[in-house]
């Protein structure tokens, strides 16, 4: 291991009386878990987002019941059939798509070391984010000018504050894409900037996993009732 | 943490792999490429047919929620196995359990939560606000 | 320019939070003056508030906790006090004042004493029992901190400018939505929690982390200490219920800052929504205070019975039981809402189930006690306390989780009665058991035993005489939350619990004294070995205090209790090898929590009063500290090898001294 012998995850190395196992302990010699010792930092960060990362689907998981539960509440309003354009959807799913691919494209050249490829895809991803957010803000704007805002009804409200929870992801997400880069064209690919890009490559494909439930409960569902 | 660690620390068969982390192999063409890209393809297929499920009379109508549930359900292993190289294998175990119990607890709150609230609001109707003041 | 703030917003017109704020304000002023006198500024910067070391951010957690705990300990008085004084008149305090007692009297006990509390704890011991030397994200654990202090802060706030929201610790809607709730009380609620719950998440990330991937070689799942299972349990609770609080909370300030209808009267919204999901977090949340205080009691149960703990895997099974269920339950809270027969039973029947975790470990503590050479310590004192009282308490609770039972007792006394219960001898006994067990390990001197166990018994018989009268006037239909009384039969008891008041604020007093006149005596309460309890987990092989990087040397585990089979061998060799050592790195301290902290405060009180551009400003100057962090380039500090020598020889030599003689005198 080349971290450091004597930081937080290291292994003791000295022969030491208060030392009582021979070896690795007994079975399961992996480290960061059973008895392997601390796991190294890449998988301990990883691990840890990871974590993060199901505390905010838990997040979306709310918004979605709260959407579910008021679904019918259109207090004499429009509902989802006479709002959604599926064209639109279509587009936006298209986009968000692409740009999880991009983004996994951008860390295979990472893998590689390859800077120029790693930042080309990284900033089709982001333009590809920008895009679908745009989309999504368009789409606001032109129901809030309509009337049929979040302050019409029930119904609204939960749409509007599920899909722009998950669009407010993007635009941190794209916030924290342009950081990232720009620290990546500094610093290089010193290993918590691939950490962190792994970190970032993890977001990013769950902000389409929780795209797919939206487009096809809210939107697709909403539209054919 | 150290910032001068390399990517990889240890042959991966002494370590846990950390979520989202894939195994190259070395004799594998294109690196990691074919699996994004069979993922990209499975999922634009899953798209394109939840989208036919809605839009067409392809599927009977009362059962357009239930193949929407079944697509996006298949779209998200999708993303789960070709983008976030989720496996069963026994060094993935501890991602795959967090996985589960973030699944677990999003199935709770949901259907909890929808179970509960139909059975109130069954129970309870819905008074508008001319019908609460038009009570005695 | 300054949003809805003017001078109207400080209370000058009524003299009791006026009172208040004047007494913290000068409280506050002395500090800081003795402070600037006495020139710790640097060494408070250097040492403590810019430490990303796990021991100090515990100590930091449990003082916010006791200071918090009495301002709620306040609220408390003031209620009994108003209701026993309000016969058939009004008492001392009107209704709006009463209802933010009691509205803040429960969020602070809640959010601010209890969580802290808990959290601090586990900040302390784990990594020291895990046998590592900080949790997997330093600075993110200060972060957490200083959130957490930083919604505090802004309760207290409230008090001077403002006021609290007067809906209860919970802001039901429709009363918490700006139509009946149009002052700025509940947005203070809303964002102080906002701010707190998401630095109480990153703690859950950290602690899950930590617990799951970060163990001194050897430690496998099965051998960690019960504290640290516990702890995991809370963590990943915090991590799936907290988000569910911080989603409620935002449709609630959507509906009050942006005009949505999500719990509204009008066009369509469902209050019974709020109930719904506040309850699917509040439930978890209760689960996430008592489980480490479980942990803390397994420790103090199998140390001072100087054996080790019985049934641990039953122990660890009836822990991730518990965690999982406690996800089941939560429509309890609102039976008498009107679900139904079937949602009402299939919710009263998991509840009913979800007691038998909690019954086994009461077995398993007690058979911890049967056959071991007791030892009554102050620590000892509590854990028996607790067991005693929370039977009661947990058996009132099996009581309420039967529907019928609960349509007549909901919202009574009763079950005021029945929460206080299981929570003070649950997790207030928890936490001032792991406080005085921990003590020692976190300064190098003991708490003075005597005043510890006056401290105990005056609690331990104010929280009786206070809590037993309220059971039994529930019984007799009284409502909580009661401004003032119009019947006789009550008063009595209220009495009674009155009376239990002034004994705890005796209680509350002695703890105080002890704490004082143990640090006057600190020489001679001295803690020469680091293990002043003859303990049975790695946390009392280090020197107390420990040194900043925990370990010279990871220890290799081999079995459950590692330092007591250490202590076992070390009595057998007589010659420590030539041990060699090597720098050690540790995490770089950083102002990044406090910044972050003071941007969020900003940003809150802006938010609150409706100052848009100082909240804009705020979340520019939060995502500057956020790429100023994110850009440095040192983030470890090296410790010499020679320093951690010099250290670990010192403290070497004292243990394995004491270690000859112990095995001289045993």
């Amino acid at each position: 291991m080349s971290a450091a012998a004597g930081d937080i995850t290291a292994r003791s190395t000295g022969r030491d009386p208060y030392r009582l196992g021979r070896g690795d302990g007994g079975h399961g010699v992996a480290t960061g878990h059973g008895e392997g010792g601390p796991a190294s930092p890449f998988v301990t960060v990883a691990y840890g987002f990871w974590i993060f990362l199901l505390s905010d689907i838990v997040m979306f998981s709310a918004f979605f019941a709260a959407y579910a539960v008021l679904v019918n509440a259109t207090a004499g309003g429009p509902t989802g059939r006479e709002l959604f354009d599926l064209t639109t959807v279509a587009t936006q799913t298209g986009v968000l798509l692409t740009s999880t691919f991009t983004a996994g494209l951008a860390m295979l050249a990472a893998h590689r070391r390859a800077m120029l490829a790693c930042q080309l895809w990284l900033l089709v991803t982001g333009v590809l984010g920008a895009a679908f957010l745009l989309l999504e803000i368009q789409e606001f704007v032109t129901m809030i000018g309509e009337g049929v805002g979040p302050t019409r009804s029930a119904f609204l409200s939960a749409f509007f504050a599920l899909v722009g929870c998950h669009g407010t992801h993007v635009g941190l997400g794209l916030l924290w894409l342009g950081t990232m880069m720009a620290q990546l064209w500094v610093k290089g690919f010193r290993a918590d900037i691939i950490r962190r890009l792994h970190c970032f490559s993890l977001f990013w494909h769950a902000l389409d996993i929780i795209w797919v439930a939206i487009f096809s409960l809210v939107y697709l569902l909403g539209a054919s009732s | 943490m150290s910032n001068n660690d390399t990517f990889e620390d240890e042959p991966p068969n002494h370590r846990d792999l950390a979520p989202g982390e894939e195994l190259i192999a070395e004799h594998e063409p294109a690196g990691g490429l074919w699996g994004y890209v069979l993922g990209f393809g499975l999922a634009i297929l899953l798209t394109a047919a939840s989208f036919v499920a809605a839009q067409t009379d392809l599927i009977y109508q009362p059962a357009v929620i239930s193949a929407l549930v079944v697509l996006a359900i298949a779209q998200m292993g999708v993303h789960l196995v070709f983008f976030l190289h989720i496996t069963t294998g026994p060094d993935n175990t501890n991602n795959v359990l967090a996985l589960a119990f973030g699944v677990l607890i999003v199935a709770l709150v949901v259907l909890g939560s929808i179970w509960i609230m139909a059975n109130l609001n069954e129970n309870l109707g819905h008074m508008s606000l001319h019908d609460a003041e038009m009570l005695p | 320019m300054l949003g809805k703030l003017d001078w109207s917003a400080i209370p000058f017109h009524e003299p009791i939070p006026l009172g208040a704020a004047l007494v913290v304000f000068l409280a506050a002023v002395a500090v800081l003056g003795w402070i600037t006198v006495k020139g710790y500024w640097s060494y408070l910067w250097n040492e403590w508030i810019t430490s990303v070391d796990h021991k100090r951010i515990g100590v930091m957690y449990i003082v916010l906790a006791a200071l918090m705990l009495l301002r709620g300990f306040i609220d408390a008085i003031m209620m009994r006090s108003q209701q026993v004084m309000a016969v058939h008149g009004p008492g001392y305090l009107p209704p709006e004042h009463y209802d933010q007692i009691f509205s803040a009297h429960g969020t602070i006990m809640i959010f601010f004493a209890g969580m802290p509390f808990v959290i601090g704890l586990m900040n302390f011991a784990v990594p020291l029992q895990l046998g590592i030397r900080d949790v997997a994200f330093p600075t993110l654990n200060s972060v957490s901190f200083w959130l957490t202090a930083s919604g505090a802060l802004l309760v207290n706030i409230s008090l001077v400018v403002g006021e609290f929201a007067r809906t209860g610790w919970l802001p039901y809607a429709p009363l918490s939505e700006t139509t009946y709730s149009p002052g700025v009380g509940v947005d203070y609620y809303l964002w102080a929690i906002q701010i707190s719950g998401v630095g109480t998440l990153l703690t859950g990330v950290n602690f899950v982390t930590t617990i799951l991937k970060i163990r001194a070689p050897g430690m496998g799942y099965l051998r960690m200490p019960m504290f640290c299972w516990t702890s995991l349990a809370a963590s990943l609770l915090i991590v799936a219920a907290f988000p569910v609080l911080t989603a409620t909370l935002a449709m609630l300030t959507l509906d009050r800052y942006l005009g949505f209808h999500f719990f509204t009267n009008e066009a369509g919204g469902n209050q019974m929504m709020f109930v719904n999901l506040i309850w699917a977090w509040g439930h978890p949340e209760v689960y996430i205070l008592v489980l480490p205080a479980f942990g803390i009691f397994s420790e103090i149960f199998s140390t001072f019975s100087s054996k080790p703990l019985f049934g641990y895997r039953s122990m660890v099974a009836a822990t991730l039981f518990i965690c999982i269920v406690s996800f089941m339950v939560w429509l309890h809270h609102f039976f008498t809402m009107g679900a139904g027969a079937n949602v009402n039973a299939a919710f009263g029947i998991a509840t009913s189930v979800i007691a038998v975790g909690t019954g086994v470990k009461i077995y398993n503590w007690l058979f911890t006690m049967y056959g071991g050479r007791v030892r009554f310590d102050t620590p000892m004192l509590w854990a028996m306390a607790f067991v005693t009282t929370f039977i009661i308490g947990g058996m009132t609770g099996v009581l309420l989780a039967v529907p019928p039972a609960d349509f007549m007792l909901h919202n009574s006394l009763f079950l005021v009665a029945h929460f206080h219960n299981v929570i003070i001898s649950g997790v207030l006994f928890g936490a001032f058991a792991g406080y005085t067990y921990w003590f020692p390990k976190a300064f190098g001197f003991r708490l003075h035993e005597g005043w510890g166990k006056a401290a105990f018994w005056a609690t331990l018989a104010g929280y009786i005489l206070v809590f037993a009268p309220l059971y039994i006037v529930g019984l007799k239909g009284m409502t909580r939350r009661l401004q003032h009384i119009e019947v006789d039969a009550w008063v009595p008891w209220l009495q009674i619990a009155a009376v239990g008041i002034v004994v705890m604020i005796a209680g509350a007093a002695l703890q105080i004294v002890q704490l004082w006149v143990s640090i006057r005596d600190r020489e001679s309460l001295r803690d020469e070995t680091g293990d002043p309890w003859d303990g049975r987990s790695l946390e009392w092989s280090t020197p107390s205090p420990p040194p900043s990087f925990n370990y010279a040397h990871l220890p290799h585990v081999e079995n459950e209790e590692p330092y007591w089979s250490i202590k076992q061998r070390a009595m057998e060799e007589q010659d420590p090898q030539e041990v060699e050592y090597e720098p050690i790195h540790m995490p770089r301290n950083s102002p990044t929590g406090f910044i972050t902290a003071f941007f969020a405060t900003l940003i809150g009180f802006a938010l609150i009063w409706h100052i848009w551009w100082l909240a804009v400003a705020g979340f520019v100057g939060a995502y500057a500290t956020f790429v100023v962090f994110a850009w440095r380039d040192r983030t470890e500090v090296e410790i010499p090898a020679e320093e951690v020598e010099r250290i670990d020889r010192d403290s070497r030599a004292t243990q394995l001294a004491w270690l000859r003689q112990r095995e001289r005198v045993t």
